[in-house]
């Protein structure tokens, strides 16, 4: 076939690599704009947003007078900001944790060659075409403390404040604030994991079906029961995309706004506030440009920490 | 083989209840938006309306009307454009490797992960600037140029599977860069654009972030007129649900006909090309 191919190109050499030529600068040069609009509308506007956070921009009229790092010291002396790190330390971690354990869990439910497989499927997945506005607004009612399922919940004796609970545990003092797991926050990890979990789900079920049989069968021969099967064989298997799964939720976590913001927003004491609603509220409400820019850099910096080292290991692997 | 066929039982239970949870949320939407709001007390929630009323679909059309209309003018523009760029950008990328391509993908990539916070203050600036700020096609420029990474990505995977040895052979017979594009990329990648343009449709759709920032009231797509509702101070929650579910019917239809799709994009967007 290669043989072929080059034996026939013998014969039109002079034309085909002018024109290869001719073509790879059109190609290029398709290529260009979206190259260019990446190039400032991506890291020229990062550029600009780090400027802007260095800068005295604190009010409606622009003030680009070099401020250095004052912005920054601010907003890590800050209660609300404190408050946020926290949160969203939390918030990810059970977040991810859930995602990949309900996610899993579903998988290997779904993967038994049950009737209804698709229906099942429909059912975890399409939560994830709506809008993390539309999931805020109704679990905002749902897990109302005065209603919602609470309702069932106060016959068990089990019902909770959810979202307005102000509880930190164990409220360790740490600078301003108590150091803990914002219990508030379980009702936006509730919302979100119901709108994700789905993702995992579908990774995690393309993984399990790319195990060929024969493996589960020869680890059966073996005299290892299901659970072993899975436990020692399965999830090995499964783990790149147990790490790709981790970061894409983070990603999507150290982000998060909508969601919070619909639902709860900051909270009393700041219990469900995030970096990006305050990032929001400070610039957009407040004026403090140069606050929410610095907001900005440090949720950036985030999500580089998780994504730059997998987008350059991808890199790699394909070159 | 499956788990054993005695714990099949508690197997579909466990489906059962999970399935029960996962449209929970469903279920209080509907059963809300259908009731008078007399009947929409905190102690009632879970149960039946005595009658069906339709006046909060009503009452939640007439407010969100506009804010419908605005999220079409802004999606169907947007993800037209967004795909066909990224199937450009996908097409060089895949089949037109220069030296330092893929160096140069990566960087383009890492667009769709940054949080958008950390260009939203100079883009404003740039909106108002060139005088796109709060409206529709401000919008539209901010979701194609947004998109560009995401839809790169997923049509340039998508290219890859087409054998080289095609577009060789076209190539000898005379087809160039836009030959071979028109005359075998298109053809063989209309699967592709479907994937892309549901991404893109129910991702447009569903963003926030940008719309309450750019737009300001009559400009603003549904989601931000939905999140408003619920600003009022006294909510009305049989509208806000019956607000939500319209908020959300355009995405969930997609979803319902053309689901596969929908996983498949989500599955092309995650995992490496």
């Amino acid at each position: 076939m290669k043989t072929e191919t080059t034996m026939r190109s013998v014969t039109v050499t002079t034309r085909k690599k002018r024109s290869l030529t001719k073509d790879h600068m059109l190609a290029i040069g398709f290529l260009i704009p979206s190259i260019l609009l990446v190039g400032v509308f991506v890291y020229g506007f990062i550029g600009w947003t780090g400027y802007v956070s260095l800068s005295n921009w604190n009010s409606l009229v622009p003030d680009f007078s070099f401020v250095g790092l004052k912005n920054y010291l601010y907003l890590f002396g800050d209660f609300r900001f404190q408050a946020d790190l926290r949160n969203t330390l939390f918030f990810t971690i059970m977040f991810i944790l859930a995602v990949i354990v309900v996610g899993q869990i579903l998988a290997i439910l779904l993967d038994q060659k049950i009737q209804q497989e698709s229906l099942f499927r429909n059912i975890f997945f399409f939560p994830m075409a709506l809008s993390f506005v539309v999931t805020g607004v109704v679990w905002q009612w749902l897990l109302n403390p005065s209603t919602g399922v609470n309702l069932f919940l106060a016959k068990l004796g089990l019902d909770s404040k959810w979202y307005t609970d102000t509880t930190i545990f164990p409220a360790i003092g740490w600078g301003k604030i108590e150091f803990g797991i914002p219990i508030a926050m379980i009702a936006v990890v509730i919302a979100a994991v119901w709108q994700m979990t789905g993702f995992s789900v579908a990774m995690y079920l393309a993984g399990l079906r790319g195990v060929p049989e024969e493996v589960r069968e020869a680890a059966r021969m073996d005299g290892a029961n299901e659970f072993q099967v899975y436990w020692k064989i399965i999830m090995p298997i499964l783990r790149p995309i147990t790490v790709s799964v981790i970061i894409i939720m983070a990603h999507i976590s150290l982000k998060i706004f909508d969601l919070i913001y619909a639902m709860t927003g900051p909270g009393a004491n700041f219990v469900t506030d995030v970096p990006g609603v305050y990032m929001y509220e400070t610039t957009f409400r407040g004026n403090y440009y140069a606050n929410g820019a610095a907001i900005a850099v440090v949720m950036l910096l985030a999500v580089a920490i998780f994504i730059v080292p997998y987008l350059w290991s991808s890199r790699k692997g394909e070159a | 083989m499956a788990i054993r066929s005695f714990t099949r039982p508690i197997l579909y239970a466990l489906l059962i209840a999970l399935s029960c949870f996962y449209l929970m949320p469903v279920y209080v939407m509907i059963i809300t938006s259908l009731k008078p709001l007399e009947e929409v007390t905190l102690s009632q929630m879970w149960q039946f309306p005595t009658s069906l009323d339709f006046s909060s679909y009503s009452e939640a059309f007439t407010k969100l009307a506009p804010n419908l209309l605005n999220s079409f003018y802004l999606v169907i523009p947007a993800t037209l454009l967004s795909a066909l760029l990224g199937s450009l950008n996908g097409y060089v990328l895949s089949k037109w490797k220069f030296k330092g391509a893929n160096t140069l993908f990566t960087v383009i990539l890492f667009g769709m992960f940054i949080p958008y916070q950390s260009i939203l203050i100079p883009l404003i600036q740039f909106l108002r600037e060139i005088g796109l700020y709060n409206s529709i096609a401000g919008l539209v420029f901010v979701h194609v140029v947004y998109g560009i990474p995401i839809t790169t990505l997923m049509f340039r995977n998508f290219y890859a599977s087409i054998p080289d040895s095609m577009i060789e052979s076209a190539k000898i017979d005379g087809a160039g860069f836009l030959g071979v594009y028109r005359f075998i990329m298109v053809p063989l990648s209309i699967t592709g654009f479907v994937v892309v343009a549901i991404w893109q449709f129910t991702n447009i759709w569903n963003e926030f972030l940008f719309a309450v920032t750019i737009t300001t009231s009559d400009q603003q797509p549904v989601m931000v007129a939905l999140q408003n509702l619920s600003g009022s101070q006294i909510v009305q929650w049989n509208v806000q649900m019956a607000g939500a579910l319209l908020a959300a019917l355009p995405t969930l239809l997609v979803y319902i006909f053309l689901g596969k799709f929908f996983v498949k994009g989500l599955l092309a967007g995650s995992v490496k090309g």
